[in-house]
């Protein structure tokens, strides 16, 4: 019995004995050892049968397509499944997407898709950039990219008014053999510089837009190599443009930005040190012992320290979790020539000799995130084992024998992927470490208020504006502790509310000694009658027990009274995560009024009673706000 | 017939695309016994037996495969054509 049927009659097995961590584990080790069409319906068909035993993200994709493209939607599902998405796609009519998207009955304006995908290939929407491109003259080349830029801005303007899907738009792809042959990067029109301004076009229109975003298949084609990649044979039979084994690498790629539409997203990667970041053990052959440099073996180290360094500039923390004497290890990064990564670079340390599932609880409560939050990157086999049964809600990184492969795996993990970055994510590392320092000042202080005093803080509360906009929608997908009903907006969602008159989005930065916190609150709010509702009040983890949340509500309460409102009103939606926001609206003095199976709805009455923004906090208010390009008609 | 190395996997593959249990797959399950093979599952079933076994089958070829052991059979001619050129 070979290695793969073994693990399908394991699968089944821990399905039925209702072992569900153990089938999903399984599972997830069939896929990534044998990924294939054939697998990918008994892979999806196993993980239907753990839906409701254990979380997934559920995602709906639209699919609007020139070309076949339904063989590639079961290794879609399957290849969603083991990132823990639950996907349901629908694929548009073949060769309809033009009329699909502009005729506002359209099915996908009532699919009620996450992501719309806008897969059209070079030869079917710019056939003379394609066949016969030898013949066609400079004018016409270039008149035919300034149409082929038109169809797509009108195209993904329509989908941007009407729905507030992410939009992944494909590139065109590349000829593997241009129609001039070699001429083609001589003087002249070169075929290929034609689909490239195409795309380089795309670029620009999608930028103007919130939350489109172009999907490189050009990318993928080359990844996988453009001479493979093609069967016209089977393309002229069935309009499938590609070979078998081709339509893996299409289905891994969209997951790459599926996963973080549907907020499947990991938030810190916690390293294991010996033979992950460097080559050896560093307790046995000491600093001058291990493997880190560019030669051949410290060069595959160096890669997976580079592949971190570049996951960090995305936002992501990066922390250790070493089986090791503490100075030992630290000494290696401190005086090893070759290292990339300083101790600075990492949020959280437990370098000691408790076991990796301890360790990683308590770097998910020392960073105050959960712990599906962390991914696991561990060279050993039964520590990543041990920790994928342990701690299910841990993203571990499948990891090959040969740590050459390493870095690639970091740099294919669809939980690492991000489709946009802000300043924020880009500085969160520093935030954590000034965090770090804050937490040794209240070690210091004698009580809580002396404490708050010492922070010094400065809140700053605005209405949303063009520049804070992806980071307060971020905020609202990505927050859990602090969340008062945890409505999740994308950004097309948040404009929208921020453009009409009853509704005010409003964000909020911190300050204090230790530096700048960055954008970490957002407040949506809606007037009804002589009532402000609350319908959204979220704080990051950053800032939780440092009574800026009474100084946002204080800011509500000055606001209504200013605009003559009578009263605050707003809902708790409990969840599995929001406890620290339970009792945030008796401790400032709401009423209860209503209790239902989804939570309950407090009330302020402001002739009565009243919240004021505590003395330790310096409140700024800001006015400047211009949403205009962010209209949705 | 039976015996063709090719059979099992095949029977397999039949298995995963049809989401039918293996058990009742047959030597000679076909369109007329397996009520979802459509074209579409058709072309399914092509991609996953070309890539399982590593080969191209023509458009000739593929009107063929219209039961477990012709597929075995022909994956057979074709292995069997390989290994001689």
């Amino acid at each position: 019995m070979t290695d793969r049927d073994q693990l399908r009659q394991q699968a089944d097995t821990a399905i039925a004995a209702g072992d569900w961590v153990e089938a999903r584990a399984t599972l997830e080790t069939l896929w990534s050892g044998h990924a294939s069409a054939g697998l990918a319906g008994f892979v999806a068909g196993r993980f239907e049968k753990l839906r409701g035993h254990l979380p997934f993200h559920a995602c709906r994709v639209a699919i609007l397509r020139s070309f076949t493209l339904e063989p590639v939607i079961p290794l879609l599902r399957a290849c969603a499944w083991v990132n823990r998405i639950d996907l349901s796609a629908k694929v548009g009519e073949f060769n309809a997407y033009a009329q699909e998207i502009l005729d506002p009955a359209g099915w996908v304006y009532d699919y009620n898709a996450d992501a719309i995908v806008l897969a059209i290939q070079t030869q079917d929407i710019a056939p003379e950039l394609w066949d016969g491109y030898a013949e066609s003259g400079a004018a016409e080349i270039r008149a035919a990219v300034g149409r082929v830029l038109a169809d797509y801005r009108k195209w993904i303007e329509t989908l941007r008014a009407r729905t507030y899907s992410y939009v992944f738009v494909h590139s065109l792809e590349l000829p593997a053999r241009p129609s001039r042959g070699i001429l083609d990067v001589q003087d002249g029109e070169s075929q290929a510089e034609a689909i490239r301004d195409i795309n380089a076009g795309l670029r620009r229109i999608a930028a103007e837009f919130n939350g489109v975003h172009i999907f490189d298949y050009d990318a993928v084609v080359a990844c996988f190599g453009r001479a493979r990649y093609r069967d016209e044979q089977r393309w002229a039979a069935v309009k499938l443009p590609m070979k078998a084994d081709a339509m893996l690498p299409l289905a891994e790629e969209w997951v790459r930005y599926l996963a973080p539409a549907a907020g499947r997203v990991c938030k810190v990667v916690v390293c294991d040190l010996d033979n992950t970041l460097w080559g050896g053990v560093i307790g046995e052959e000491g600093v001058s012992g291990i493997k880190i440099d560019r030669e051949y073996s410290g060069i595959a180290y160096w890669n997976v320290q580079r592949a971190l360094a570049d996951v960090k500039r995305r936002g992501i923390l990066l922390a250790i979790a070493s089986k090791n004497n503490r100075e030992d290890a630290l000494e290696a990064f401190r005086s090893h020539s070759g290292m990339l990564l300083g101790t600075g670079d990492f949020a959280a340390e437990r370098i000691n000799w408790i076991d990796k599932p301890t360790n990683l609880r308590e770097i998910a409560a020392e960073l105050n995130v959960g712990l599906d939050s962390l991914a696991f990157l561990d060279d050993n086999p039964t520590e990543r084992d041990r920790v994928r049964r342990e701690l299910p809600e841990v993203t571990v990184l499948e990891l090959p024998v040969d740590p050459m492969g390493f870095a690639e795996a970091i740099r294919r993990a669809p939980v690492l992927e991000r489709l946009s970055v802000s300043a924020e994510d880009a500085e969160r590392s520093r935030y954590y470490a000034e965090q770090r320092v804050r937490a040794v000042a209240f070690g210091s202080a004698s009580n809580v208020e002396e404490f708050y005093r010492s922070l010094a803080q400065e809140v700053e509360i605005g209405p949303v504006t063009p520049a804070t906009l992806a980071r307060a929608a971020q905020l609202t997908q990505k927050t859990n502790q602090f969340n008062l009903t945890t409505r999740r907006y994308s950004e097309q969602r948040l404009a929208e509310l921020a453009e009409n008159p009853a509704w005010e989005v409003h964000t909020v930065r911190v300050k204090d000694r230790f530096g700048d916190n960055g954008l970490v609150g957002v407040m949506v709010t809606a007037a009804q009658g002589d009532s402000c509702e609350i319908d959204s009040f979220l704080m990051s983890c950053r800032v939780i027990s440092r009574t800026v949340e009474t100084a946002m509500l204080a800011y509500l309460a000055e606001s209504c009274r200013a605009r003559g409102l009578a009263c605050l009103r707003g809902w708790f939606l409990p969840t599995a995560k929001n406890a620290p926001a339970a009792d945030f609206y008796r401790k400032h003095g709401f009423e209860l009024c209503t209790t239902t199976d989804a939570g309950t709805l407090w009330h302020l009455d402001l002739s009565k009673a009243d919240v004021t923004c505590p003395d330790w906090i310096r409140l700024t208010v800001t006015e400047e706000s211009s949403l205009g390009k962010y209209a949705v008609s | 017939m039976a015996n063709t190395p090719f059979l099992d996997r095949v029977r397999s593959i039949f298995s995963d695309v049809f989401q039918v249990p293996l058990e009742e797959v047959r030597a000679e399950s076909s369109p007329d016994t397996i009520p979802n093979w459509d074209s579409l599952q058709h072309l399914n079933l092509v991609l996953a037996i070309e890539q399982e076994f590593n080969v191209q089958f023509s458009p000739e070829e593929i009107e063929q495969l219209l039961s477990v052991e012709l597929v075995a059979a022909l994956l057979e001619e074709k292995r069997v054509a390989c290994e001689v050129s």
